[in-house]
């Protein structure tokens, strides 16, 4: 039968490695999956996964989608690390479109090159503001931080919903429930296309988040944190520190992106603004390892998942919850082929033992 | 009165899939397992419910079908956590993710399509008393179930030696691996069990109270049945009560609407939400209390060895 061994250490190779198998590995079971639905398989795969990167359109638009996924998943790695479960990122993603939103649509009609950085403040300061919240509980009454940040996404996601049809309605669009337009825009990167500068800057975050980590005194606390508690209590570290820091760095990262969401492609507040940006980041900080290279990586990926689902849609009428699918089986393998780190497989031939057989006498230890 | 009538039978209607998932994830959990992914269980009995009802014609095979479906999730959820030992909260976030992908996938032929009304209980006589009739005897079988599906598990729990056992391997897995109980195999069942009960709790969502298949149509009602185990500190009762009072909660909220109150029905629908969020902090604010309730290897990974 196949044993599992604990390693001595764990494999620095299947660290690396099993993030490429549960990639294979997913595809394999897409195949199959697809087969199952009926649709032919290998025209499906190659429609999300290879189409996309073939126009310009697509790459840019691959540029667009990974903006957020990385600029989530950098926050919320942190706090991974750190045993601080922050699974409300797309709350703080729509607190931040919110407040910095609303910040462009308070000075309407006035615009200015100041405009933008100070949207972008009111972002982060509105997501770290609403990951304060589990924080504080967390910190104050020792409640669960999975829970209550979830709860707060569900209440997010409706209060955007609610203002949007209420007090920050265009006041000259039909009663549709939008916002007025903003009146500035994330500047475009590549003419003719959406990508704009906001991938720059998630890639310069997940520099400094890189930095954070393995150069910094706050990163290492973060991961004595995670893997040994104890260890952190008795080096003095601040449990309740570390936690606030976490979530309000993941806040303010998460609520820029809603920004940019905001402010980029979309141009103005629209109930759908969270398109589950912030449950897809999850998926992200644990394919990328954790680590902001990692992760850089891991939102290209997932954001090729989004358009392919979206080509998919279109051309072969497969619904767009495929790219969900995807994504879950992604974070899926990747859990399942990541025993490999800690333990090794080894193939164990099982044959009774045979009764009447002496003991072997102990081997005599050499000195 | 009559308003009061339908009020309380409109809350037991909304609360019966919370006390259904709940009651497993509450089972899951004393055996030392944490299984955050409740609502993507919940969304695959809901259409793995109404997909074999529309096929067989039977409310009965729906329902098996949903429990099916919901415990091949959790079973899933097991080789990841049980036998590769991955982390249990990632583990669960990947099978909501999964789960509603899929239903989603699955269901994309169902959108739109209506199931059978079904069936309700009626005694001739007891059926027909005012307020009370209905209340106690006119409801569906799967209230009734769920009612004695909590009496079961407290009883179990509490009084069996299969409820010591998986209590044992819930507290200590060391210490009732020592003894020679299967710890795996004690959590391989009570997961299942948690997501047969979260199916049946979809189901109920998909063929009873709308009945109809939406997607995504547990809105978070997964999460909430985690939040209420946590309610509960782990007793069946207690999970019983909670989801009774959200079911109310839910329903008033539903009928101030009715009842022509001046509040935006999107502020109104974020209730249940901060509800479970007060409550959360009332439970857990005597954090020794919180902690002795909790089963001491919850969340905890297992191998013989270490």
């Amino acid at each position: 039968m196949l044993k599992l061994e604990p390693r001595r250490e764990p494999s620095a190779l299947m660290f690396y490695v099993t993030p490429f198998l549960a990639i294979a590995l997913t595809l394999a079971a897409g195949l199959l999956l697809f087969r199952i639905l009926g649709k032919p398989p290998v025209a499906a795969m190659q429609l999300i996964f290879i189409e996309p990167l073939r126009s310009l359109r697509g790459v840019s638009e691959l540029l667009v989608k990974a903006t957020p996924l990385i600029l989530i998943a950098c926050g919320l790695a942190l706090g991974f690390r750190a045993n601080v479960w922050n699974i409300g990122a797309e709350g703080q993603f729509a607190a931040g479109a919110l407040s910095g939103g609303a910040v462009a649509l308070a000075v309407y009609p006035a615009t200015g090159w100041w405009l933008l950085p100070l949207m972008s403040l009111a972002g982060i300061a509105g997501g770290a503001a609403w990951a304060a919240i589990p924080a504080l509980l967390r910190t104050r009454y020792n409640t669960s931080e999975i829970l209550v940040s979830l709860m707060l996404a569900y209440v997010a996601v409706l209060l955007l919903g609610s203002l949007v049809h209420g007090a920050l309605r265009d006041p000259d669009g039909m009663n549709f429930p939008e916002s007025r337009l903003f009146q500035t825009a994330l500047p475009v990167m590549i003419p003719g296309t959406r990508a704009h500068v906001g991938f720059l800057v998630a890639l310069a975050v997940a520099g400094a988040a890189w930095l954070l980590l393995e150069r910094h005194m706050a990163g290492f606390q973060i991961k004595v944190l995670g893997q040994a508690p104890r260890a952190a209590r008795f080096g003095g570290f601040s449990e309740k520190r570390l936690i606030w820091a976490c979530f309000l760095v993941s806040g303010g990262a998460a609520g820029l992106a809603g920004l940019f969401e905001a402010a980029g492609p979309v141009g103005q507040l629209v109930p759908a603004l969270p398109a589950g940006y912030g449950f897809t980041a999850i998926i992200v900080a644990f394919l990328g390892r954790l680590h902001p290279a990692g992760i850089v990586l891991a939102g290209l990926l997932m954001a090729l998942t989004y358009i392919g689902g979206e080509t998919a849609q279109i051309s072969m009428s497969l619904p767009s919850a495929t790219t969900s699918v995807f994504q879950g089986m992604f974070l899926f393998f990747l859990l399942a082929t990541d025993v490999l780190v800690a333990y090794r497989p080894r193939w164990i031939a099982t044959r009774p033992a045979r009764a009447g057989r002496p003991l072997q006498p102990p081997a005599k230890v050499e000195a | 009165m009559e308003l009061l009538a339908n009020i309380l039978i409109s809350a037991m209607i909304a609360a019966t899939p919370l006390v259904l998932a709940a009651t497993g994830e509450l089972v899951a959990e004393r055996s030392g397992v944490l299984n955050l992914g409740v609502e993507g269980m919940m969304i695959i009995g809901a259409i793995a419910g109404f997909a074999a009802l529309l096929a067989s014609g039977s409310v009965l095979v729906g329902l098996l079908a949903a429990m099916l479906g919901g415990a091949l999730m959790a079973f899933l959820f097991g080789v990841l956590t049980l036998t590769f030992r991955a982390n249990q909260v990632a583990s669960g976030l990947a099978l909501t993710m999964f789960g509603l992908g899929l239903s989603a996938l699955w269901g994309q032929g169902y959108s739109g399509r209506s199931a059978p009304p079904f069936p309700r209980l009626s005694i001739p006589g007891l059926s027909d008393l005012p307020i009370l009739g209905r209340l106690v005897f006119g409801q569906d079988g799967l209230v009734y179930l769920s009612l004695a599906l909590v009496a079961a598990v407290a009883y179990v729990l509490a009084r069996t030696r299969a409820g010591l056992v998986l209590r044992a391997v819930g507290e200590n897995h060391h210490a009732a691996h020592a003894i020679g109980y299967s710890v795996v195999g004690v959590r391989y069942l009570a997961v299942m069990f948690g997501g047969a009960m979260a199916g049946l709790g979809g189901a109920y969502l998909s063929l009873v109270q709308t009945p109809l298949w939406v997607e995504r149509m547990t809105a978070g009602r997964g999460w909430i049945a985690l939040a209420l185990v946590v309610f509960a500190a782990w007793r069946p009762w207690r999970a019983l009560l909670g989801a009774y009072l959200f079911g109310l909660i839910t329903i008033l909220q539903l009928h101030s609407q009715a009842l022509g109150l001046e509040v935006d029905a999107q502020l109104l629908s974020m209730v249940p939400y901060l509800a479970t969020i007060v409550v959360l902090v009332l439970i857990s604010r005597d954090s020794a209390r919180a902690r002795l309730a909790a089963p001491a290897c919850l969340g905890k990974s297992f191998h013989a060895s270490s």
